[in-house]
Order: C-alpha cells, then structure tokens, then sequence
C-alpha cells in the first residue's frame, strides 16, 4: 500500500488561515490502513486543529467526510453536492487523491494533509517499510524476492557494498542490509548460483526516467 | 598492453606494486595537490586519487589526477557511481583519458549520509559491476553503453575496490568474481588488519582461479594512534580491526604510538607479500602522505620499477 503521515499541525495552520470553512476529507483506502487519513485521523484532526486555531484567536468551520477512494473520479463525484459551501478542501489522503480532487474541482484550493512517503508492507503494528519503488520492471524472481532498488540504500544490483555489517547496512544499525537478506534467501531456496549473474545496467524509463507513467488497457476503455 | 598505465607495466611485468592515495582538497588550492603529490612521487607506481570520499565535497577527482600527472605520478582516477549518471560518467572517462589518465578505479562510495550533503540524492544508476563492465566496453568494443560506436575510445587499465571484511563472509569472494568477470584489471582491498580473515579469503579466490585473472593489491592504511585504531574498530563500517592491534598501539605511550602503526604496517607488508596470489599493496596513509617517504624507505619496497 502507500503509505503516508500527517504533516505537523503547525504546517496544517498555514495552509488553513486564510479560510473560513473547510472540508477536511479523508479517503478510506491505504490512508485509512497506515492510520494517516482515514475516518479517525479526519476526526481527531478536525479536532486538532479547531483548538489550535481557537487558541490562536482565529475561527474556523471545519466539517468531516471520508471518501471511499480518492483517487477514482467515480468517488471524487460525490463532492459535487456540498463543495460549494467549503472555501477550501484540506485532502488528508495521498498525493493521488489530492491531485484526484484538485483536478475536478478546478476553482477550489485542495491541501495536502498528510506526507505521502513509499510503497511499503506492514511489519508489525505500528511499522511500516519500504518493500517496492515501482521502477516498473520487476527483478525479485531473481533476488530470491527480496528487492535490491527499494531496500538496498545503493540500490545495488550486483550485491552489498563494503559497508554491510553483521546484517546490517552502513547507513543505519536499524535497516537491514538488503544483500544479506537476498543471500540468506536464496541459500534457504537452493539458489545461490542466481548471484553469479551479473544484472546488466538497470532501464530507468519504466521506473520514471521516461517521464511520468501511465498505464492504458485498451480492453477495458469505454 | 590495455593501456599506456605504470600500473599495468609494473603488475605486467610480474613486480610486487606499490600504490599509494592522495585526497584532493576542500578547495580549490592547487599548492595543497602539489604537496601532497611531492611526498609520493617517485615512491609509489600509482597514486590513487580519491572521488569524494566519504561524501564530502572536494575537489573532482579527475581534476586532482591531472595536477598530479603534470607533476610525473601515474594517477589512478577514482570514479564512484554515487554522484553520477551514465552519461555524465562516460563524458568523464572520455576526458579524462583525452588528457592522459591511464588508470581509474570503479566504485559504488559511501551514501550521502555520511557526508557534507546528507540531503542528497544518490544517483546509483549504475553500480560499480556496472561502471566496470561499462569501461571494459568503451576500451575492448569502443562502444558507449548504448551501443552506438566511439570515435577514440579509452585506452585504460581498469580496476575495482573489494573488501575482504564485509559481510556475509561467504559472498565476498563471489562478488569479487562478478567484478572480474565484468572486466576488472586489477584490484585495490579495504584495509586489511584482520590478516587471518584476509588468508582465508586469498584462498577461496585462489582456489576459484580469480588471482590468475585479476591483480589483487593488498589495502592497508598505517594506524597512527591507538585513538584512530579504536575508531576504525568501532565506527567504520565493514572494517575489522582485531583487539590485539587495538591493544597494541594502546600498549604504547602516547608519543610512540605512530612509530609503532608504522612498525604494524611494515610487518603488514611483509605478510601479505607472502600470501599466494598479492600481486602488490596499496598503502592509503590517510592525511599522512608526508609519511610516506619514510614508509616506503623502510619497507625495502625502493626503487620502484622505470618501464
């Protein structure tokens, strides 16, 4: 899923002082499943930043709704009815869903509420870590499903730099060294001889290097 | 011969090298090259010219490797895929070798978190396998990566970084492969203190046959106190520095404690000057350059081999 935090309450009152009425809007998917901007984060946000702006001298009128998805035009329709009451929608879901929102609703300030960050699985409860950077051709069946591009700090293709220690990577003793991780692997899945192969010089282009990405399934267009 | 670098002739010709390292400034001072180039010219068959290193800013690389040239060392220009991309490293490689770089030396650097500009991006569209198998193509195919033809193509001695120490113990003899395999000439190791653990994997690339394809110059940096032994034991990544040296310089009053790093390194030298398979040492005497002379007096390595 993507993952997402939401951005300081400081920050947030910035963006919010010039408006008078706003609509804080959450989205019900991935935002919703890393805590940042579901249904719960929309309430205790909107009470948040009531207090912060009160305690400050300045009124403002914040009301609630949650989408299911908004990064789907079907969902983002269900705004039509009441966004011409708000001065301002303040999106707390991912950057999809803010540019979702924005791009239908072109006379109205839409505001991030939330930092999206990567793509990333769920370790335990409460963590969450990087696990793909889409690059849009994928090599886990050759690193013993493990990816090198999101979880390497080099990216490296090829194997660990010198400063993997103890199973560790150099920049920090609290991430994994991705090289180990895909070694171990592969010796459990009796496939080390996948190492040898040298992986040529990576093509960026289906990873964003080409320019932003789209992707167009002809069989399901109307 | 691959190319016009001492490096080559002196690995070639079957003589034990010796390189050495010179760090380019935090400036653009040329007078600060100069010295330190003085103290290793005519001592060393090449003096690597670091890219960098350690994330901070400094002078380029390719830039420090001329003013050493000019001044009659061989330099071994460093090149880290962690600053560049493809095309800005192969317009490098063209013009550095237009001006008389022989040698260069491919490597993946250290992340930008540990330098002056943690918040930067890593390029790392290539690694070091790939910067290798790259220039092995430039020169032997006179191709750019992507294929078209080169008009002049690079006439240069290439050479990657290994390092014994690093962990899982198991694979660094098979990365050492892959980079042979991609075209290293020959190769400069991390420092090695750790001389049983460096024994054993001489050995397993022995035995694979990788010391027949490839040079393996033995990396060894001179402990100039028991304060930088200790730091090296505890804060560098990837390094393994026994506690016996550690014990060792600490063993010693303060103002002996640099003789008695440059008596470990001597006895160093000797070692691996034994070992199957060490076709030469690199001796990176970190911001110690102006000890080299001495070093390189006593180590019974004088004179350096004129091909």
């Amino acid at each position: 899923m993507i993952t997402a935090e939401r951005k300081p309450i400081e920050e947030i009152m910035e963006y919010v002082a010039p408006f008078k009425k706003i609509l804080l809007l959450g989205c019900n998917e991935c935002v919703t499943v890393c805590y940042a901007g579901g249904r719960k984060e929309v309430g205790i946000l909107a009470s948040a930043l009531a207090m912060a702006m009160m305690k400050k001298g300045q009124k403002i009128e914040i009301d609630e709704m949650t989408l299911e998805r908004q990064c789907d035009p079907e969902y983002v329709e269900e705004l039509a009815r009441v966004i011409d009451q708000y001065d301002a929608v303040c999106s707390m879901a991912c950057g999809c869903g803010v540019q979702t929102v924005a791009a239908r609703y072109p006379g109205k300030p839409v505001l991030p509420m939330v930092n999206t960050e990567f793509m990333g699985a769920s370790e335990q409860q409460g963590v969450w870590a990087e696990r793909c950077r889409g690059c849009g051709n994928c090599v886990l069946a050759y690193t013993g499903g493990i990816c090198p591009i999101a979880r390497c700090s080099k990216s490296l293709l090829n194997g660990p730099c010198g400063g993997s220690d103890n199973g560790k990577c150099e920049i920090d003793p609290s991430v994994d060294c991705a090289w180990q991780l895909i070694w171990d692997r592969l010796k459990s899945l009796g496939q080390t001889d996948l190492y040898s192969r040298i992986m040529e010089p990576k093509d960026w282009r289906p990873a964003g290097g080409g320019g932003p990405r789209k992707i167009v399934r002809e069989d399901l267009m109307s | 011969m691959k190319s016009d670098s001492n490096l080559e002739k002196v690995l070639e010709a079957g003589h034990f090298a010796v390189t050495g390292e010179l760090g380019p400034p935090r400036g653009n001072d040329v007078e600060v090259v100069r010295k330190k180039a003085q103290y290793l010219k005519g001592i060393v068959d090449a003096v690597n010219i670091t890219d960098n290193q350690t994330a901070m800013v400094r002078m380029a690389s390719w830039a420090t490797a001329l003013i050493a040239k000019e001044m009659g060392l061989e330099p071994n220009y460093q090149m880290v895929v962690r600053d560049r991309n493809r095309l800005a490293m192969q317009s490098d490689i063209l013009g550095a070798t237009a001006l008389g770089i022989n040698t260069m030396l491919c490597l993946s650097g250290d992340h930008p978190r540990f330098g002056d500009h943690p918040e930067a991006l890593g390029v790392y569209d290539l690694d070091s396998i790939n910067l290798l198998a790259m220039v092995k193509k430039m020169r032997d195919e006179k191709k750019f990566l992507s294929g078209a033809d080169l008009k002049g193509a690079p006439r240069i001695y290439v050479g990657a970084a290994a390092n014994p120490f690093g962990d899982p113990f198991e694979l660094r003899v098979l990365r050492l492969a892959k980079k042979v395999a991609a075209g290293a000439d020959f190769i400069q190791t991390q420092c090695i203190y750790n001389m049983a653990k460096f024994r054993e994997y001489m050995k397993q690339a022995h035995d694979m046959g990788l010391t027949e394809k490839v040079k393996i110059l033995a990396g060894l940096t001179p402990l100039k106190s028991a304060g930088m032994a200790n730091y090296m034991a505890t804060k560098v990544p990837g390094l393994d520095v026994p506690q016996d040296v550690v014990k060792r310089l600490k063993g010693v009053p303060k103002d002996q404690q640099a003789e008695e790093g440059i008596k470990l390194l001597l006895e160093q030298i000797q070692e691996v000057k034994e070992i199957p398979g060490v076709a030469g040492v690199h001796i990176m005497a970190i911001e110690w350059e102006h000890m080299m002379p001495e070093i390189m007096e006593r180590s019974g390595l004088l004179p350096r081999p004129q091909l």
